[in-house]
């Protein structure tokens, strides 16, 4: 009988999962970089004045929210576009775009809630006072609300970003070769599932308790400067 | 013009079959993490250190791994390192979501067990409560109304993690609209694949809707018995 953990058999393959953990945080990262401007959109959409515009943009955030990220993963991958190109069922959209979108989109309404409660947490005397200085609407947010707002907003925004990067790992059901994904096909392919996803497992480890650490100490930096 | 976005009788039938699995998983998810969060909430506030580290040593871990990971490793590694043969899908899902769920769950008690004012424990000091007997009785209650909230916010995050058990073979909503979609490619009309999403997503929503009027309601009671906060 093979015995239940092997070192030179994690150790040979660690080199392939790594890799995988590489695609995993580059989905990571660009799905932050469109959740943090697509988020800051729906926010303002979400608190413009007439109720023809602020209501979908309301229901489209808590549709995303409540429902899971792999059925948008599914729906953005084998749906959209038979609904963009009816009767060709051949197009499709590579899967680690689909990853990244879907990754984008699902945490760009975490973030619009997280602007919104640093939108809100500015005090209101300094609308009052963009209002007195006759600063236009574009100049008060540039310059006034949104400096202030978007500090306040950054430790629940790492949060959210923390919890997108453990997410990542769902593109694996629509074949994304993550770090879940070359787990899955090393043990496949060996017959040995515990060294591969063991392994994935610490990477995840050592990449999101200290960026979970990082957010906690963010959070003591905002929370003391304001 | 609204039977456009319906799928057939069958259809449903099916995903009933899947909302019953589904709704497996969340109720004994939730069951075992809300037992977790207690008891490492309460462990994270231990006078013992040991206590107090284990405890964060299992909400680092459990928060850290990312729940599907934790999911695929529970169904395929822990068996074979434990050398118990194979886990049920079903157990694995409730483990892995449980535990998962329970870590965020601890630091939500942990945090309210914190805001229940100082003189509240003094208090039960000077009539001599045993600690069991604190707990029970002056701190968790008061605590519950600050626990609720978030923890309406955690169980439907639970709820959108019950999807992931599709992936370990686990028949549920996801699982088996991704049966009816292969279905539907074989027969003639592709067009389905659209509709068939929306209303698993709608189904999901529904859900997760229902959910979020539970807690409500008991946090409207619970603001109720024990006044407001």
């Amino acid at each position: 009988m093979r015995t239940r953990w092997d070192w030179e058999f994690a150790f040979e393959r660690f080199p392939e999962i790594l890799e995988g953990m590489l695609i995993t945080v580059i989905a990571t990262l660009v799905g932050i970089v469109i959740a943090l401007t697509l988020g800051l959109v729906l926010a303002l959409g979400r608190r413009a004045k007439s109720k023809w515009i602020s209501y979908p943009f309301a229901w489209f955030i808590e549709f995303v929210r409540s429902t899971p990220l792999l059925i948008q993963l599914f729906f953005l991958f084998f749906a959209l576009p038979t609904i963009i190109f009816p009767g060709e069922i051949t197009i499709a959209m590579s899967a680690l775009v689909t990853l990244i979108i879907g990754l984008g989109v699902h945490y760009a309404c975490y973030a619009s809630e997280a602007y919104r409660a640093g939108i809100d947490s500015v005090p209101k005397g300094q609308w009052e006072a963009a209002t007195a200085l006759n600063l236009k609407t574009t100049t008060t947010w540039r310059q006034v609300i949104l400096p202030q707002a978007i500090p306040r907003s950054l430790p629940t925004l790492g949060n959210y970003f923390v919890g997108m990067f453990k997410d990542a790992p769902i593109g694996a059901a629509i074949g994304v070769g993550g770090v879940l994904a070359t787990a899955r096909s090393i043990a496949s392919e060996t017959f040995r599932f515990v060294e591969p996803l063991v392994t994935a497992g610490f990477l995840f480890l050592v990449i999101s308790i200290p960026a979970a650490f990082f957010v906690r100490y963010i959070e003591r930096k905002v929370f003391y400067e304001s | 013009m609204l039977d456009q976005f319906l799928l057939s009788p069958r259809q449903y039938e099916l995903l009933l079959e899947g909302l019953v699995v589904t709704l497996q998983v969340l109720a004994g998810s939730l069951a075992l993490g809300t037992v977790m969060a207690l008891i490492f909430g309460v462990a994270r506030l231990s006078p013992q250190g040991w206590i107090r580290s284990a405890a964060l040593v299992y909400i680092e871990f459990a928060r850290g791994i990312s729940a599907i990971i934790l999911l695929f490793l529970m169904f395929f590694a822990v068996p074979i390192l434990f050398g118990i043969g194979s886990m049920a899908p079903m157990l694995a899902g409730i483990l892995a979501l449980g535990l998962n769920m329970g870590a965020y769950g601890a630091e939500i008690v942990r945090g309210a067990i914190e805001a229940v004012p100082r003189g509240q424990t003094e208090a039960t000091i000077a009539l001599n409560m045993s600690n069991m007997q604190r707990l029970r009785h002056v701190v968790l209650p008061q605590a519950i109304p600050i626990i609720l909230p978030p923890y309406g916010n955690l169980s439907i995050e639970v709820l959108k993690g019950t999807s992931l058990v599709s992936l370990i073979t686990l028949a549920d909503l996801a699982w088996v609209a991704q049966i009816i979609r292969q279905n539907a490619i074989r027969s003639p009309d592709p067009t389905t694949t659209p509709i068939l999403y929306l209303n698993v997503l709608i189904i999901y929503l529904i859900l997760a809707q229902i959910l979020a009027q539970v807690f409500k309601y008991m946090e409207r009671r619970s603001a109720r018995k024990f006044g407001a906060v």
